[in-house]
């Protein structure tokens, strides 16, 4: 005879793990003593919350007569975020091929390019923007160069990871058919790869349109140096129409990035 | 047949031992000459495709030597050995199209290492090698499909762009690994049929792995069987029995009892 349900047995109780319990104590209690560390209290909002909703109404009305003065600077930042991207996905599309374990086989040498490129990685925009600036001095040269490393260090992960899970049937049958190294990249992992190159490229440019407004702030050139300036002498209005600006610039450009990448990956 | 016999194939003493210890190869002795086609018989993991990627060296022996054309592709170094790549054209199971470029494209990617980088790289090919890669077409019925992206055609449809790719590579050996293995039986009888014409239309030697019995029958001149890394049976398919088959795939050896 089959088992009656009798002879089934009861689902087992899951064991109480009295470590997760410690662990939970353990990190609500640090979030209170970082809380007393730093002082962070929700009533320093509240205390000064009329100062920004003055400050906040000030912006709501723009000086439209600055516009004039805006727009030069705001298309010397777009030409910043271009020009940066360019040249930092130029610069990281050769790199990643000789990290891609594809592709170079040398373990030594893969190791050590990934090392110095996981330093670059870990420099913020800002700070190269400051390292631009003392050594090139102040002006768009050094955003641009500040936004090229900074585009580096964004895509070339995400390229020689592309590149990582190519389909390598293609890199067998050109050594097959005796190609050398560079043509078996030109006709086997660049087809594979391009379309997303391409779209992360765009989505590094995105994401320097919107760093880059910020770079001037330190001398770095773009619409950031008026930024600083309009906020220093508290001249809201006018901070107002820059970051309308900026807002209406960066949603139109991710906008139009955004759509290009879909029809991309079509 | 051949007008002279000549060996195309030799391989001496070749053994292969994978890095993990798996032994792929062997000491296999093996003569191919000039314009035959050879059909591989084994079970999955006997060894039929270490073989064939030993021939052009996509994976290397690990004792012994294998002469193509009388001339040492074990030694072979850079450029001579992408020099005698050249004379081998390979189909893989997979066809390993790449995907996304078009039939042309592909099919010309057979010629590249008639070129210098340079040209390939700006895409430079002569008018004779697209004509040439065009012709290749028509020989596998795909003339229509020239500009049509690779992934677009259907599995038997890709395999005979892969045909056509070795046709243009012009070689005097062409290895399957099992060519068929992922088509229905139709579409393997149609891609066997286009590689016995480069057999017989262009005099190029065959090698192929097959998994299938019947198609190995239909096509095979020789049969050579593999097991667990050792030739096991090596004649003519006229003289083969069927038994022999059925022994191969029951992991027996042609005359002796296996456990």
């Amino acid at each position: 005879m089959s088992k009656t349900d009798h002879d089934l047995m009861n689902l087992p109780k899951k064991k109480f793990n009295f470590m997760n319990l410690v662990w939970l104590v353990i990190l609500v209690a640090g979030l209170f003593v970082s809380i007393n560390e730093t002082n962070t209290h929700i009533s320093v909002l509240f205390e000064n919350f009329s100062q920004f909703a003055d400050i906040f109404v000030q912006m709501l009305n723009p000086d439209w007569s600055y516009l004039s003065a805006v727009i030069p600077l705001l298309l010397e930042t777009i030409k910043m975020a271009v020009l940066g991207t360019a040249i930092g996905s130029i610069i990281a599309f050769i790199y990643s091929l000789f990290i891609a374990r594809n592709i170079v086989k040398n373990k030594a040498v893969t190791g050590i390019l990934r090392f110095i490129m996981n330093i670059v990685r870990t420099v913020p925009d800002l700070l190269l923007g400051a390292i631009f600036v003392a050594i090139v001095g102040i002006g768009p040269v050094a955003g641009i160069l500040a936004l090229a490393v900074f585009t580096f260090g964004v895509v070339v992960k995400l390229f020689y990871e592309a590149i990582e899970t190519i389909d390598p049937g293609p890199i067998e049958a050109l050594t097959a058919v005796g190609a050398n190294k560079l043509q078996i990249i030109w006709f086997a992992v660049l087809p594979q790869i391009m379309t997303y190159f391409i779209s992360y490229v765009l989505y590094a440019f995105e994401i320097n349109v919107r760093a880059s407004t910020v770079l001037g702030y330190i001398g770095a050139g773009g619409i950031g140096l008026y930024l600083q300036q309009t906020l220093q002498v508290f001249d809201y209005a006018k901070t107002g129409t820059i970051i309308i600006v900026i807002i209406i610039v960066v949603v139109i450009i991710d906008y139009i990035s955004s759509k290009s990448r879909e029809a991309l990956m079509r | 047949m051949a007008d002279s016999v000549k060996p195309m194939i030799e391989l001496k003493n070749v053994s292969k031992v994978y890095d993990n210890g798996t032994v792929g190869l062997k000491d296999i002795n093996l003569t191919i000459n000039k314009g035959e086609f050879v059909v591989v018989v084994g079970l999955s993991g006997a060894g039929k495709s270490t073989l064939l990627r030993s021939i052009n060296r996509l994976h290397n022996i690990t004792k012994g030597d294998i002469l193509i054309d009388g001339e040492s592709i074990t030694k072979a170094k850079g450029k001579n050995l992408r020099l005698i790549r050249r004379n081998i054209g390979m189909i893989f199971q997979n066809f390993n199209l790449v995907k996304r470029s078009s039939v042309l494209r592909n099919v010309l990617t057979g010629r590249v290492a008639y070129y210098p980088t340079w040209k390939t790289t700006f895409n430079l090919f002569t008018k004779e090698d697209k004509q040439k890669a065009y012709e290749a077409l028509q020989q596998v019925d795909l003339a229509n499909k020239v500009y049509t992206r690779a992934d677009e055609l259907s599995g038997g449809q890709q395999q005979r762009v892969a045909i056509a790719r070795v046709l243009t590579q012009d070689p005097k050996i062409i290895l399957a690994d099992e060519p068929t293995a992922s088509l229905d039986p139709q579409t393997s009888k149609r891609v066997m049929e286009d590689l016995k014409m480069l057999n017989k239309k262009y005099g190029m030697t065959v090698v192929a792995n097959l998994h299938s019995v019947e198609l190995a029958r239909q096509f095979g001149e020789r049969v050579i069987g593999i097991h667990a890394g050792q030739v096991v049976y090596d004649g003519k398919m006229s003289d083969t029995p069927e038994s022999v088959f059925t022994d191969i795939y029951n992991g027996g050896d042609g005359n002796k009892e296996e456990e």
